[in-house]
């Protein structure tokens, strides 16, 4: 009956959702990358430098969206390196991006370290607060635990809608997805599918980052080394889980911080007492994979994911 | 604009890239090194001095390099396969957790025999934890890329969850870390008085066994007729789910000699922080290696050095030693870029 009770209050659906947030900027990113054709294992590390420029940016003296946009601008950088080398250049998408990875998570390190050499506990910033939406948050239940959340929340929110709107709605969005699907077709309308994977890659990468900056920035106030911890790793197997379309995917990211949060409540009760308590740190882990294995049946794989391409090669 | 592959690259050709890569490198480090505040030339005397600089240096290096080669060749030998191990930090643990389980008194067996079991069983278990992706894959076709990276996470926990339970060390003061391994079940060294233990030697055999695999053998063809080209492998009739399970036992195994190496070599016992990330970077070793087994050797000591450099630099210097891990970073980006640009020209449109 504890479990019943937990998923009926609304404190546990807005943990859901706060949980949800990163996982739903990074996703985005990682859908856009994807559907033009680029798989980006870059997101890790550029959602630790995200979430590090941000909280620094705040900690140096900018305000909160500043802040939110140097973690995207700096995203973007990663974003365009590993853009460089995997589609004109054609290089391995498994080994770029993991490169990607490393160099993000140790330049994060190195400037972690340089910037505040001699602190043992990092300092804290004012992150955002949650924002009431009047009206709205007195539904019962769905009110608390949607409209009163943090600003980046909301904009997650509205991003999926944005990114949906624009890939099924207009003619950029058929070109990214048409990169992905039949690159020499979108180079026989005259279109750069070179130009329109780099663009993708770099703005999906931005995204990542801000999904990294909602750790420091609304989620907590501070950064730790290991504070993504595999969270993009999670993003790519949303992706997968959520067909490559950002709706579903939405429903797949709050559906997994869903269990995350509840696993955090069970853990609390006289059950969860007997159980060791990182049999519930792996339940992401295991449901992630255990999502792929479910979707793997009826993949909707862009066509031209990972496979380079060359005007006029065949 | 386009590339175009060169049909016969000249001797220039082929060395000036990766040249130009090792010295792109050089000075991105140097840059850094300035920024923070060292002089880049007595940064990169230090970490050439820490790696090398002294009979103890080098020993470390060569030490440090003991488990990369491992991880390197586990990764060297399923990205030739195409297949897309990222988990050598699961099986170096399953590795070591085999490692302590029966050698921490379970057998109680001379060295003679209880070394090879060991062995064995570290195989054993790294090729299993790497059968699960495996499968996942051939049966299933989900990205081994993803699963490989997750199971790194939950065979941490589980580590985490033994050593707070069952493996826990009665003597350890609450630290988790299990009990120690028996003197039976230590790698002796290869010369008396000198800190250097016969997993380097393992891990030099096990190279040359892998590079005669890869050389002489059909598993060998096999494996590289499906890393080349999956298609034409299967149409050539060659069976291959089986060759990828083969590879990612082969893989698993060898990523798991790195543990056995670790507990059996140098620490004795089993803490969460036996490996600071030498399956991932085994990543960059094998890639630096050109997926070659007996460039991984070179490759290995090469990267081991640079970390136990950057050590000794960072504690002479106040420069973080991160400077290493953003150098090899660097290093692996611009080497595969380097490699592809000694067989393709780029032409302008």
């Amino acid at each position: 009956m504890e479990i019943l009770d937990i998923l009926l209050s609304a404190s546990f659906w807005a943990a859901a959702i706060r949980i949800a947030s990163p996982l739903i900027f990074a996703t985005l990113g990682e859908l856009i990358c994807e559907r033009a054709g680029v798989l980006n294992l870059g997101i890790e590390g550029i959602m630790v430098a995200g979430a590090f420029s941000g909280w620094m940016a705040v900690y140096s003296g900018t305000d909160l969206w500043m802040g939110v946009t140097v973690a995207l601008l700096v995203g973007m950088i990663f974003g365009a390196l590993h853009s460089v080398l995997t589609v004109p250049f054609g290089l391995s998408q498994h080994v770029v991006g993991l490169g990607v990875t490393l160099l993000a998570t140790s330049s994060t390190y190195y400037a972690y370290r340089l910037a505040l050499p001699d602190v043992t506990t990092p300092p804290k910033i004012a992150p955002f607060q949650p924002m009431e939406i009047p009206v709205f948050v007195d539904i019962p239940v769905l009110g608390p635990a949607l409209f009163a959340q943090t600003p980046l929340t909301y904009l997650a929110f509205t991003l999926v809608v944005v990114v949906s709107l624009i890939l099924y709605r207009t003619p950029l969005g058929l070109a990214v997805r048409a990169a992905g699907e039949n690159p020499a077709a979108v180079a026989a309308q005259g279109l750069s599918v070179t130009g329109i994977r780099m663009a993708a890659v770099t703005v999906g990468s931005g995204l990542m980052a801000v999904g990294g900056a909602f750790l420091t920035m609304s989620a907590f106030d501070s950064f730790f080394f290991e504070m993504v911890n595999g969270r993009g790793w999670i993003c790519i197997a949303l992706v997968v889980f959520g067909s490559w379309r950002p709706g579903k995917a939405l429903l797949g990211a709050i559906l997994f911080a869903a269990f995350e949060a509840l696993q955090i409540r069970v853990q609390q009760t006289s059950l969860g007492a007997n159980i060791p308590y990182q049999i519930f740190l792996m339940m992401p882990y295991i449901l992630s994979i255990l999502a792929l294995v479910a979707m793997s049946r009826r993949a909707a794989v862009p066509a031209a994911l990972m496979v380079p391409f060359q005007k006029g090669a065949r | 604009m386009r590339l175009e592959p060169i049909e016969h690259p000249s001797v220039a050709r082929s060395l000036t890239p990766p040249i130009l890569a090792i010295f792109t490198t050089i000075i991105i480090a140097s840059l850094l090194a300035m920024i923070a505040g060292g002089n880049p030339f007595a940064v990169l005397g230090l970490i050439i001095e820490g790696a090398v600089g002294s009979q103890f240096a080098v020993l470390e290096t060569l030490n440090r390099a003991t488990p990369l080669i491992f991880t390197g060749l586990a990764v060297a030998v399923a990205f030739r396969a195409k297949f897309w191990n990222i988990g050598a930090e699961a099986q170096l643990y399953a590795g070591a957790l085999m490692t302590v389980v029966l050698g921490a008194g379970t057998l109680p067996w001379p060295s003679f025999v209880l070394l090879p079991v060991l062995a064995l069983a570290a195989i054993l278990s790294g090729a299993l934890v790497l059968l699960i992706p495996a499968i996942l894959k051939t049966r299933f076709g989900v990205d081994e890329v993803v699963t490989t990276l997750l199971f790194n996470f939950i065979f941490l926990l589980f580590i985490s969850m033994l050593l707070e339970g069952p493996l826990k060390d009665p003597m350890g003061m609450g630290w988790p870390k299990s009990p120690r391994v028996l003197p039976e079940a230590r790698l002796p060294r290869i010369v008396e008085g000198l800190r250097l233990h016969w997993g380097f030697g393992l891990a030099l055999i096990s190279a040359v066994v892998i590079w005669l695999i890869q050389t002489r053998s059909v598993l060998g063809y096999e494996i590289r007729a499906v890393g080349l080209n999956r298609k034409a492998a299967a149409f050539a009739g060659i069976p291959i789910n089986l060759v990828l399970v083969k590879t990612a036992l082969i893989s698993g195994g060898l990523a798991a000699l790195a543990g056995f190496s670790e507990v059996a070599g140098v620490k004795a016992s089993l803490t969460l922080d036996l490996s600071p990330g030498f399956g991932y970077t085994g990543i960059i070793v094998a890639m630096l290696a050109l997926l070659n087994p007996l460039g991984v050797i070179v490759a290995a000591i090469f990267v081991a050095g640079i970390f136990v450099g950057a050590d000794s630099m960072s504690r002479a210097a106040g420069v973080p030693t991160y400077l290493a891990d953003i150098m090899l970073a660097t290093a692996l980006l611009l080497m595969v870029l380097a490699i592809m640009l000694t067989r393709f020209r780029i032409i302008r449109e």
